[in-house]
Order: C-alpha cells, then sequence, then structure tokens
C-alpha cells in the first residue's frame, strides 16, 4: 500500500470494511449504522457493500442492542455494537459490567464475550451535557473490559482492527472532534502492539500523559515549550486497558516530571489513577508532585465559550510545565 | 393432563422429582453449612415449567436462564454432581467454583448462562438468535426469566427486536407470581403477561405449570413456530413453594395462601394422572423416586469432597488465556516496596 491522506472517520471505516471482508462473522449492529450510515458516517456505505444482514439498524434499544452483541458474540458472531455517544452508557452498564465484562470468570473461563462496542465522547460540538462526556473512567474501573482511545488517524485504523481480533470485550471510545482529522499514512505500515503507548514526541524535561484527543494538545504545548528550551515528551496510552505503564514509568524515570492530562472530569477519574500509578512506581525520581490536568468537575456546558473552557488546553498545559520547572 | 399420543409423561415426571429432588438436598447442603453463601433460590413449585419447556428443546437449541434456574438446567440434562458443586464454590463445579448457584452455565448443554441481574440474560438470547439465523444453523434460543422481569425494560426491548427481525427466539415467563416479596398484582396493573407479549407480534401463550403435559404441548408449538421465523412467548403460572432464598421466611403472604399455593403441584399432578392412566403404579414410581434420592443424595456428598479452587485461580479467566492479567495487588506492593 502507499501513503494515503485519510481521516479519522475514513480510517475507521476502512478498518470495519477490510475487518468485515477478511471475517465474516462481523457484524455491525446498533442505531442508524445501516442505511443513516452512523450519526457521525464513520459506517456511511458499508451497507451497499456488506448488506443488511451485516449493517444491522436496530431501534432505539441501548439495553437490547448490547445485550444482543453479548449473545451474539457468544454464539459465533463477532459483533460490534455502536453506541452513538458514551453518555448512553448509563442505559447500558448492566449489560457491558455484569454481563460482557463478567461471563468469562463468572462461568469459569467456559467463553469470552468477542465483541466490540463503538462509540465516541468529548467535547468540542457544543453538543451539552449529556452528548459531550468523557466516561472511559467507568470502563477502567470494571475489570474484564479492554479499552482503546485512538489519538490518530493510523491508531483509528490499527487499534479497531486489532480490537476486532481479541477474545475480549472491547470498549473503543472515539474522539467527536478528531473525526475530521486528517493525516497522510500508510496503513500497511504496522504501528505498535496493542497495549503499547507511543512516545508521539521525544523530550527530557517532563513527560506529559495523554490519551484521546488530549495527545494533540499535549503535542502543541510540547511544540510551543519547545520554542522556549523545553523539552517535553509526549506519551500517546493508545489503550487504557491495557495500561502500558512501563512506557509511562521509563519516561518519568527520566523526566522526574509528570503532568497528566485527560479530558474527563477531574475527580477520581483515569488520571487520578495514572496519578497514583507513577507516583508509587516513580516517587524517588519525582521531583514534584505528579499534576492532574482534567476536566473540570462539572456537566458540561453548551455556551462553546464555556464549553471550552471546561478542559485542558495547549496554554494551560504550557503554564503548568513553566511553573512546574520554575521556568 | 393433555392428551397426546407421544407425551413423553413418565420422562417429564423423572426430570420433574429429579428437579425436586436436587433442591431439597440444596437446601439441606445450606443446613449443613456446605453450599456458598445463602443465596440459593429454589425452583419447587416450578418444575412443570422447566421439565415441560426443556423436553421440547433439540439439542442444538441454546437458553438463558435467571437466578432460580437450576430446575431448568437439570431438565436440560445438567449433571447434579457438577452443579452441587458449584453451588458449594468448588473446582468441580460447572464454572470451577466462581459462578456459584446464580451463574450456572455450560456451553456443551447449550446453557448461555444464569443470570443474577433480573432480566439479564434475556437480550443474550436474542443475540444468539441473530447468530443462529446468519449462521444458518437452525437452532432456537430461549430466554427463561421469573415474573419480575416482566417489569423490566430490557424485556420488551428484546421482545420488540426479536419480532422485528423474525428471530428464533422464544421468551419463557415462569410466574411463580412472586418477585421477591412482591406478588404480581402489587407489581402490575394488568397481570395477563401474553397479552403483552402478543401486542409486541410475538406468538404468545399463558399455560398452567401446574400441569406439565400443557407446557410441553405449547413449548412444542411455539418453538417450532420459532423455528420457522416467529418468536414466541409463554407464560407458566406456577406457584413458588418456598421463600425467595434460604433466608426468607415469606412474611408477605399468609399460611393459607402458601398452602392452596403448594396444592397447586406439578409433581402430584403428574403422579397421579400416570397412575390413573394407568402408564405406572404407586410401586413403580415409589422406586424411580428411591433411585432418584439415591442420585441426588450423592451429590451432597460429592460437594462437601469436592476441592475448593486453589487461590492461584483466582486471576484466570477475567480475560482470555495469553492475554494480558491484572497485576495481583499483592505482587504490585512487593514490586514497589522492592524499589523504596
Amino acid at each position: 500500500m502507499a501513503m494515503q491522506e485519510l481521516t479519522y472517520r475514513e480510517a475507521l471505516r476502512q478498518a470495519l470494511a477490510d475487518a468485515m471482508t477478511e471475517d465474516n462473522r462481523i457484524v455491525v449492529i446498533g442505531e442508524e449504522v445501516g442505511i443513516y450510515g452512523g450519526a457521525y458516517g464513520v459506517t456511511r456505505g458499508l451497507i451497499d457493500r456488506f448488506g443488511a444482514e451485516r449493517l444491522v439498524d436496530t431501534p432505539i434499544s441501548e439495553p437490547a442492542i448490547v445485550g444482543a452483541a453479548v449473545g451474539a458474540a457468544m454464539t459465533g458472531l463477532r459483533p460490534v455494537a455502536e453506541l452513538m455517544y458514551v453518555d448512553f452508557l448509563g442505559l447500558v452498564l448492566d449489560q457491558l459490567a455484569n454481563q460482557a465484562a463478567k461471563i468469562r470468570y463468572m462461568f469459569g473461563g467456559q467463553i469470552g464475550v468477542p465483541l466490540v462496542l463503538r462509540t465516541q465522547g468529548g467535547t468540542g460540538r457544543s453538543a451539552g451535557a449529556q452528548h459531550s462526556q468523557s466516561l472511559e473512567g467507568w470502563v477502567m474501573h470494571t475489570p474484564g473490559l479492554r479499552l482503546a482511545m485512538p489519538a490518530t488517524v493510523a491508531d483509528a485504523y490499527h487499534l479497531l482492527r486489532h480490537s476486532l481480533t481479541l477474545p475480549d470485550p472491547v470498549v473503543f471510545i472515539e474522539h467527536k472532534a478528531l473525526y475530521t482529522r486528517k493525516e497522510a499514512v500508510d496503513l500497511a505500515v504496522p504501528v505498535l502492539p496493542w497495549g503499547r503507548a507511543a512516545i508521539r514526541c521525544a523530550g527530557s524535561d517532563v513527560t506529559l500523559v495523554a490519551y484521546s484527543r488530549m495527545v494533540s494538545v499535549a503535542e502543541r504545548a510540547a511544540e510551543a515549550l519547545s520554542n522556549e528550551g523545553i523539552e517535553a515528551e509526549v506519551i500517546d496510552l493508545r489503550t487504557l486497558n491495557p495500561l502500558d505503564m512501563e512506557t509511562v514509568a521509563k519516561s518519568v524515570i527520566r523526566t522526574g516530571h509528570a503532568v497528566v492530562v485527560s479530558e474527563a472530569c477531574l475527580t477520581a477519574g483515569p488520571a487520578a489513577e495514572l496519578v497514583a500509578r507513577i507516583t508509587e512506581e516513580c516517587f524517588d525520581f519525582l521531583e514534584d508532585p505528579v499534576l492532574r490536568l482534567a476536566a473540570e468537575d462539572i456537566p458540561v456546558p453548551v455556551s462553546p465559550a464555556l464549553e471550552v473552557a471546561t478542559i485542558p488546553t495547549v496554554s494551560l498545559i504550557q503554564d503548568t510545565v513553566r511553573r512546574m520547572l520554575n521556568r | 393432563m393433555n392428551d397426546r399420543p407421544n407425551m413423553p409423561l413418565p420422562d417429564l415426571y423423572r426430570t420433574m422429582r429429579r428437579i425436586r429432588s436436587f433442591e431439597e438436598r440444596v437446601a439441606e447442603l445450606y443446613v449443613r453449612n456446605g453450599t456458598a453463601g445463602s443465596m440459593l433460590h429454589l425452583s419447587i413449585g416450578e418444575e412443570g415449567a422447566a421439565a415441560g419447556v426443556c423436553a421440547a428443546l433439540r439439542p442444538d437449541d441454546s437458553f438463558t436462564t435467571h437466578h432460580r434456574s437450576h430446575g431448568i438446567f437439570l431438565a436440560r440434562g445438567a449433571d447434579p454432581n457438577r452443579m452441587m458443586a458449584e453451588i458449594a464454590g468448588k473446582s468441580d463445579g460447572y464454572c470451577r467454583g466462581k459462578g456459584g448457584s446464580m451463574h450456572i452455565a455450560d456451553m456443551a448443554l447449550g446453557h448461555l448462562g444464569a443470570n443474577a441481574i433480573v432480566g439479564g440474560g434475556i437480550p443474550h438470547a436474542v443475540g444468539a438468535g441473530l447468530s443462529y439465523r446468519r449462521l444458518g444453523s437452525g437452532a432456537v434460543s430461549v430466554a427463561f426469566f421469573g415474573d419480575g422481569a416482566m417489569q423490566q425494560g430490557v424485556l420488551y426491548e428484546s421482545m420488540n427486536m426479536a419480532a422485528l427481525w423474525q428471530l428464533p427466539v422464544l421468551f419463557v415467563c415462569v410466574n411463580n407470581q412472586y418477585g421477591m416479596g412482591t406478588r404480581i398484582d402489587r407489581a402490575a396493573a394488568r397481570t395477563d403477561f401474553a397479552e403483552r407479549a402478543e401486542v409486541f407480534g410475538l406468538a404468545a401463550m399463558n399455560v398452567d405449570g401446574e400441569n406439565v403435559g400443557a407446557v410441553f404441548t405449547a413449548a412444542e408449538a411455539l418453538i417450532a413456530s420459532a423455528r420457522a421465523g416467529r418468536p414466541g412467548f409463554l407464560c407458566v403460572s406456577c406457584f413458588r413453594f418456598y421463600g425467595h432464598g434460604r433466608m426468607d421466611k415469606s412474611p408477605y403472604r399468609s399460611a393459607e395462601e402458601e398452602e392452596a399455593g403448594r396444592r397447586r403441584d406439578p409433581l402430584l399432578t403428574a403422579r397421579n394422572a400416570l397412575i390413573e392412566r394407568g402408564l405406572a403404579t404407586t410401586a413403580e414410581l415409589d422406586a424411580v423416586d428411591a433411585e432418584i434420592a439415591n442420585e441426588m443424595d450423592a451429590t451432597i456428598e460429592f460437594a462437601i469432597a469436592a476441592e475448593p479452587p486453589p487461590l492461584s485461580a483466582m486471576f484466570d479467566d477475567v480475560y482470555a488465556p495469553g492475554e494480558v492479567r491484572p497485576e495481583p495487588m499483592r505482587m504490585r506492593l512487593e514490586r514497589i516496596l522492592a524499589c523504596t
């Protein structure tokens, strides 16, 4: 294959199409995934290639969508259940957390639930408090679920392809503000293995740990800091379960400083877990407390003027790092 | 009893006796401190539903069940020793002691899992139906649940999907009149459950669970219908002879109500029918009962003698073999403390 310019959305669609071509057990089940083409257009056109039996439009019944995907996954299919917004997780938590996540364990390893729950979250579209959340912490808090959150176009493709080969349930959270992100990629070039974090930008002064859209925010902050003579290392976690603490710890041990950047709410969120782990595992090497830059502990407001201020920004990261390093 | 030439009444009686006898041993094992906990939900009084529906299934059919489902799995052909070992939390159990009474499953017999969330397993049968249609297997999946699940939203989502997509699915409500301590007339304004299913487009029937033959006949028709693409719903009315769990002394219902309910005994009714029709003598049935009692007595000893799972099994099967495993907290502590 050659280099091609692809958006995050197109890469996801390509991943689904390639996987569905290779594995005819894969079916996509969800609201508007077929004729409509997905609320964010990810599955557009797939019904023409694969038919309505494999792009299954459903009624608005999220618990039964995920529950049917669980049953289908236990009986020979490899379903991709699409949850239009991660905010609807509240509707499906029983099927996800009590059923999908626990079936292998409760049943003594007899059977797994190889389903992928594709959804999207995050702010950026003035979608309001019920369509803009970052709820990955709920998933991280549930053993039995894998969790991928791609930040790049290449990862959108490869992490989804890999998710569709795994024996256990995967929650795959896309970011609504990344769908139009464009990159020149060669999909034939392999990326890091599943479960490995990527160092997006090398640096020796401070480690910025991020995932999903916050990776590009951290990258821009690193670029700006570099102009001031501060070299920040940006780590893209790629998957939150498994969580690659090895790559994070190696970096923090070298830099002695760490800032975790997340779009989820601060309190008891993924950033809190990361800070705890970094502190436990790198304490002797830390020159400063590990800091969290996360979303404010408030519902997401609609007004763009407010919405943008609820999450970490390039200048907040820059300023935080400067002060941390007394520069 | 329903009259049908091929009615396997002696077999149905045998199945029901095995269920009754097994459940009595569960109660005994509990008293002997041999069960893992007290969350044991006996299906005594509901044997007609389990035996009648399971006898109408094909070997390649599958089913999901609820928390009160020892009987359903026994009717399907479960090994009572492995069931009792599971109830005792032992490694010889169906789920190696990790599932227990409310989470027994066995893929070999098409048991997609008992469920401790009311209504939780219902959509799994819909998903199985989706698989069977896509894979062209010709199998049917049955969702068993209690009357409590009749008030859960996911049931209606599932019935709608099954009807909409014409899936090979049968919904079976084992209506024992009580969701824990709440009688159906305190949970719903209208308690004709088949009429609810009918409006979704399902082939729906109510049947008296005291009459195992009637259950079998209804299930056979509805399963054939589901296999042909018209999913169904069967409400089997019966009476839960004992409390919700082992700790429940049923203070919410009167002795008179219990007495009347226990007179609706599917086992006794089938026994009388066999004798009346000359299909068996009292002595023959007594011999069957004694043989089953011996078999079930042995399950207690089996469960007590079985080994508990080793501590090392604790971290197995959270994820598939070969995948990244959870790091045990104690190991993690050692690793961190060793560095400080």
